[in-house]
């Protein structure tokens, strides 16, 4: 399977990206890890003009702590997530869920930023995102804005970013002394997508339930999340989630695992 | 912006500077443009690891990454690794354990499994299948290969 | 019970050599290097690409493809269509006369008229590069009619749709077996369990697609083809007959092959069409299956629904099983096999470790618009093991018998033989009772069971499942020959002494990476009496090796060892005809020992053998006028007695289920198995591994899904799951040895075992972790979805 014919632009700057983008409109794709562009253009399941590689742009790169926040490069690696301390040290959700993604040769490539900005909806970081309360800065040539995660993911593989836009980086407030974190996901074998996934995260305001491969997007479990007992919660969660079936699990097989995985959440950050 | 780019970058220790297409991806790249067969293509989308090589460093999956991304960058296959000998200990094991049948997946499987034996320090057999769980072997059951890799690392 | 190997005289003091040695393989050297060569690594001057277009239908009539854009692209060669190819590559019917009544229209190598599945090729184009030729079959335009599709193997049966309307129905294939006193059986029985049972169509997905190189000279009218096969002999007798090329003109060469499992024993159109277009255009020609189209071509295969009953005493005697086995095929039997086998083997071998007398089977191949299925390693062994093995469990169940128990009262005694079972296959000696006893003991069966026990009580459910099993191994023309087929059932190897001593193996048996070049060293060195550095491998080159089979069936071992060992011996013999000569000594005080001529008593160096080959090759003036040295020896061997050798095997698999999700976890594999003689303990056992967990992923993972109109939903590594390393569990295994003694090397075949057995046993495992909890699955792959639904959990 050999991809079509498409030009390719490495801009040194952001701003020189930006342009391109602009110019392109949709015939232009951003190419930052690839790992998830790349099989598509391989299986001719897209067919852009451009590649805009914004891997020549360090302004992207870097994880930086800054008062309560650690703020994520897009184009941070999902290895250089996993070994980072502040990570582990700030953020514990994210630390457990990064090993969950792919494997360590796609980890080398695969971006936080091209994670959320492709928004698959069995992937970890955008349920992770939801969980943590992150919020996203996009640039585009009209400025930069922060768009909230509860408003980042739109539908189906859509997300805030509007045509022209590159999200830059995702900041997240960092875990305080009573926070509880638990990450769970549920595959047939290590490093696949999801069949069902949760990020839970327990914070001085209160549990937000992120469950990933449950819907077209992360969904946060809300009425499931405000419950006082664990029954009660279940109960509720079939108001929260309507997850579609997928190739082999009907929809009341997703909506059995989404309870499981509430269960062991719940019980785990009750201790 | 063009389609096809010059690049020029090291393999295996030498410098090499080619006009290459924007879409030919990195292993087809090594394969047909230079003669570096030891790197396979086994599905094209990322999943079955015949095709990891190193790129600075870091394992990678030779058909996700473009050629033209390994502009000015470092790469490794298997007949760099054999040449400077870093792949010995792993393909003695492999020999005598037979962790090998057919051989397809084995220069994917030698270059995830050395990202880990450099780490230093052991692995338990999980973490061992952990890390190579994402190299696809249809002949040996994989046994064969966690055992010649515990090997080296105990070994050590 | 070890095989008594007369390799050197009788009364000297020499041993089995290398036999029953775990010698690592040379030829594994190259391949850890990434020096290996596979067809995609070959490179030739002028070499032409070939992509196909595939029909996006299930059933569709090809109204018009317009090649006009297609052919004025950058690169583009040729393009072809069904009937240009047809004028150079006639069609086949994959028939045999032995299957009687097995039916099949023609076909051809790019389809003419009709597309009969999603992913059959309609046109070619043939390109500078595979880039280049797959950016042109994007622009070729295509008009298509629709025809009705059947997808279903109930409505095939019933022929609601035909989908050959010469052929009046969609039955490819029907057989019916009837030991009589069937119904008698089922009447005094005090117990009757009935079950019916799915298996899921899955594929080989051998690392390496499937490729071909076709090389035609039109100045010799001769054809090179560098394949990526299993039966090359096979494949040159069937280029010569249908591209009209005459056999000895026709080379074919095995270089790496990349796994292959039965995927790459057939005849494939696409790649018969690759060799037809390197014809037409007179240049090299290289197709190389990518991902996808391997999902949607390679052949499939284990798509069936069995219904069994089991008649047996309340003592726990089996009296009877009666059988019927619906099976889904493709819409053209698979040349030249033919589809027909599988579901043949399922009746041939259902029951076939137990003693009762009672049998009736009937089967049913049926087409459908589903791409083509054959023969994968094992063929119908999976499925009459899982099933025989899964009614067991339920007569063990219904009887509150302990499994193991159950079997032991109905396996054929290992004092019984020969023995004939009910379906009329002959079995030469096993040892189904040794094979259960080392299993138990192994796995220390009392102390699982407790440990299952204890751990049921904090809501642990753990399962033990076994699965009692025989396979066909070294067959005789039995299988193909007799039915018309032009495949060869014996193989030849030549020795050759080389001048300096070594010596070089030329074998028809081919290599995959099971270690048929090892293994054939190691006899060689054996039976020459050379030491294995010594010994040089060649296979998979028709213009080279003699004449024969190549690899299917597990008959590498029993069949081209054999031919080897012969040929060994005899050479062996002339060598020491020469050396006698040259030390003018008498030949029967002679033996040939560490690469050197010996005192066949006290083990005296006379001669190295590189002075034999010195003298015999360079200095014949030297010795009697009467004398012509033949370093160069040729033995065939065919199994004659029976017609298939039989081997027995047990496995066990331990499991852990999780009733919240569905989800099972491997705890551990155990297999007995004997297959006579073994030559490499660490190959062997590494082939039975392989197969382990091939059967595991048919058992928990791979399923080629299909939606109602034909179209494969899965078709990609990601959406089809094949079994990885985090998920399999370590697999123990254990060996006894009866020979055959059809042959002087006694070994049998051992390459499906693992597939065959591990099925049945995970199902067992699956099954008997879901007892307490009332549920019990029988459609394969055994995923959450089909477990939780058992626990009416959704």
């Amino acid at each position: 399977m050999k991809a079509p014919a498409f030009a390719y632009a490495k801009p040194r700057s952001l701003a020189e990206a930006l342009e391109l983008l602009e110019r392109h409109g949709e015939g232009a794709r951003i190419l930052a890890g690839g790992q998830s562009l790349v099989p598509t253009l391989n299986m001719r399941l897209s067919s852009p003009e451009l590649l805009v590689d914004i891997n020549g742009l360090d302004e992207l790169r870097g994880i930086a702590l800054s008062g309560g926040t650690l703020r994520i490069g897009a184009l941070t690696t999902h290895s250089q997530v996993e070994r980072s301390a502040e990570v582990r040290k700030h953020l514990p959700l994210l630390a457990e869920a990064v090993p969950h993604i792919a494997h360590v040769a796609i980890r080398n490539r695969g971006t936080i930023g091209g994670s959320l900005s492709l928004a698959d909806p069995a992937a970890e970081y955008p349920a992770c995102a939801l969980a943590l309360s992150a919020v996203m800065t996009l640039k585009g040539k009209a400025g930069e804005r922060k768009v909230k995660a509860e408003q980042f993911f739109k539908a189906l593989f859509e997300t805030e970013l509007k045509p022209g836009e590159v999200l830059t980086a995702v900041e997240f407030p960092v875990r305080q002394a009573a926070d509880r974190s638990h990450f769970q996901e549920l595959t047939r074998r290590h490093g696949d997508y999801a069949i069902v996934g949760l990020a839970a995260h327990r914070n001085a305001e209160g549990l937000r339930l992120a469950y990933f491969g449950a819907g077209a997007t992360p969904v946060l479990a809300r009425q499931a999340a405000a419950k006082r007992t664990l029954e009660e919660a279940k109960a509720a969660l079939e108001k929260d989630l309507e997850p579609p079936a997928d190739l082999y699990h009907s929809a009341a097989t997703k909506m059995h695992l989404a309870k499981v995985l509430l269960e062991r959440a719940w019980n785990a950050i009750s201790k | 912006m063009e389609r096809d780019l010059e690049i020029t970058l090291t393999v295996n220790g030498s410098e090499v500077t080619r006009r290459v297409a924007a879409r030919v991806h990195l292993v087809d790249f090594l394969r047909e443009e230079l003669g570096l067969t030891g790197s396979h293509v086994g599905c094209e989308h990322g999943v079955c690891g015949a095709c990891t090589v190193r790129v600075d460093g870091d394992i990678v999956r030779g058909c996700l990454m473009l050629a033209v991304q390994a502009n000015g960058r470092k790469v490794e296959t298997i007949e760099g690794l054999t040449d400077s000998r870093e792949l010995a200990a792993l393909q003695k094991a492999f020999y005598e354990r037979n962790a090998l049948q057919c051989g397809f997946c084995t220069p994917g499987m030698l270059m995830a499994a050395q990202d880990l034996v450099r780490k230093g320090g052991k692995a338990s057999r999980e973490e061992i299948r952990a890390h190579i769980s994402g190299n696809y072997c249809r002949c040996t059951g994989y046994q064969a290969i966690v055992d010649a890799i515990e090997k080296v690392m105990n070994e050590r | 019970m070890r095989a008594e190997l007369p390799l050197h005289a009788p009364g000297t003091q020499l041993d089995r050599g290398y036999i029953g040695q775990s010698t690592p393989r040379a030829n594994a050297q190259r391949l850890l290097q990434g020096r290996g060569a596979y067809v995609d690594d070959l490179r030739f001057p002028r070499l032409a690409h070939v992509a196909f277009l595939r029909s996006p239908y299930a059933h569709a009539r090809i109204k018009k493809l317009d090649f006009a854009k297609a052919a004025k692209q950058k690169g583009v060669i040729a393009v072809f269509d069904g009937p240009t190819v047809a004028e150079y590559c006639t069609p086949w019917v994959a028939v045999l006369s032995h299957l009687k009544g097995i039916k099949s229209p023609p076909q051809h190598a790019i389809a003419v008229g009709r597309a009969c599945w999603q992913g059959e090729a309609v046109a070619a184009v043939v390109a500078e590069s595979r880039t280049q030729a797959e950016d042109a079959a994007q622009l070729i335009e295509a008009q298509w009619e629709e025809l009705p599709v059947v997808t279903d193997m109930e409505a095939a049966l019933r022929g609601d749709v035909v989908i050959h309307e010469d052929l009046k129905d969609n039955v490819c294939f029907s057989r019916s077996l009837d030991t009589g006193g069937v119904d008698d059986a089922f009447a005094k029985a005090d117990v009757v369990v009935e079950e019916t049972y799915h298996f899921g169509r899955h594929t080989g997905v051998c690392l390496e697609g499937r490729s071909i190189l076709a090389d035609y000279n039109a100045a010799e009218h001769s054809l090179t083809v560098y394949h990526s096969t299993q039966a090359p002999h096979m494949m040159q007798d069937i280029f010569a007959r249908h591209l009209n090329i005459p056999e000895a003109n026709v080379r074919v060469i095995c270089k790496d092959v990349g796994g292959s499992f039965g995927i790459k024993v057939h005849v494939y159109p696409d790649e018969m069409a690759t060799a037809a277009i390197s014809v037409i255009l007179r240049r090299p020609v290289k197709f190389a299956a990518d991902r996808l189209e391997s999902f949607l071509s390679d052949i499939h295969a284990r798509e069936h629904r069995v219904k069994v009953r089991l008649a047996a005493r309340k003592t726990g005697e089996i009296l009877a099983f009666d059988l019927d086995d619906l099976t889904a095929i493709g819409p053209y039997s698979v040349y030249p096999r033919t589809s027909g086998i599988e579901g043949n083997q399922v009746v041939n071998l259902t029951g076939g470790p137990y003693k009762h007398q009672q049998y009736r089977a009937k089967m049913n191949v049926v087409f459908t618009n589903k791409n083509v299925t054959c023969q994968y390693r094992a063929v119908g062994h999976p499925i009459a093991v899982a099933l025989t093995e899964a009614i067991v469990d339920r007569a063990a169940q219904e009887l509150k018998m302990d499994p193991a128990e159950f079997r032991r009262k109905n396996l054929i005694p290992d004092d019984a033989y020969p023995y004939t079972f009910p379906s009329g296959l002959k079995f030469e000696k096993l040892s189904h009772h040794a094979a259960l006893d080392l299993l138990l003991k192994k796995m220390e069966y009392p102390a699982l069971r407790a440990e299952q026990s204890r751990l049921r009580k904090d809501g642990i459910y753990r399962g033990i499942g076994l699965a009692a099993m025989i396979e066909v191994t070294n067959p005789s023309p039995a299988f193909y020959g007799v039915g018309g087929a032009r495949i060869s059932a014996q193989d030849g190897a030549t020795l050759r002494l080389e001048p300096s001593g070594m010596v070089t193996v030329m074998c028809s048996v081919t290599e995959q990476g099971q270690g048929t070049e090892g293994i054939f060293a190691q006899i060689a060195a054996s039976a020459v009496g050379v030491t294995v550095d010594k010994v040089k491998v060649i296979t998979g080159d028709t213009g080279i090796t003699p004449y024969g089979g190549g690899t299917w069936a597990s008959r590498g071992a029993g069949i081209g060892g054999e031919a080897v060992l012969l040929a060994g011996r005899a050479l062996r013999a002339n060598i020491l005809d020469l050396a006698a000569r040259i030390l003018s000594l008498d030949k029967g005080e002679l033996d040939i020992l560490n690469n050197e001529v010996v005192n066949r008593l006290t083990l005296e160096s006379k001669l190295p053998l590189s002075e034999v080959g010195r003298v015999g090759y360079f200095r014949p003036d030297t010795l009697p006028m009467d004398f012509q040295s033949e370093l160069t020896v040729t033995r065939h061997y065919t199994p004659r007695q029976y017609g298939f050798t039989f081997t027995n095997g047990i496995q066990a698999s331990y499991v852990e289920l999780d009733p919240d999700t569905g989800m099972v976890k491997l705890l551990k594999h155990w297999c007995v198995e004997d297959a006579g003689t073994i030559i490499n303990p660490l190959l062997v056992d590494e082939q039975i591994r392989g197969g382990v967990v091939q059967g595991i992923g048919a058992a928990l993972f791979e399923e080629c899904v299909y939606g109602p109109d034909g179209q494969l939903l899965n078709g990609n590594m990601a959406d089809y799951l094949v079994p990885m390393a985090g998920e399999m569990p370590d697999i123990f295994c254990f060996h006894l040895e009866t020979p055959t003694k059809q042959s002087q090397l006694g070994a049998k075949g051992v390459g499906e075992a693992g597939t065959a057995g591990a099925p049945g046993a995970v199902m067992n495992a699956i099954n008997d972790a879901l007892a307490p909890l009332g549920a019990r699955v029988t459609a394969m792959p055994f995923t959450p979805e089909r477990i939780l639904s058992a626990l009416k959990k959704v």
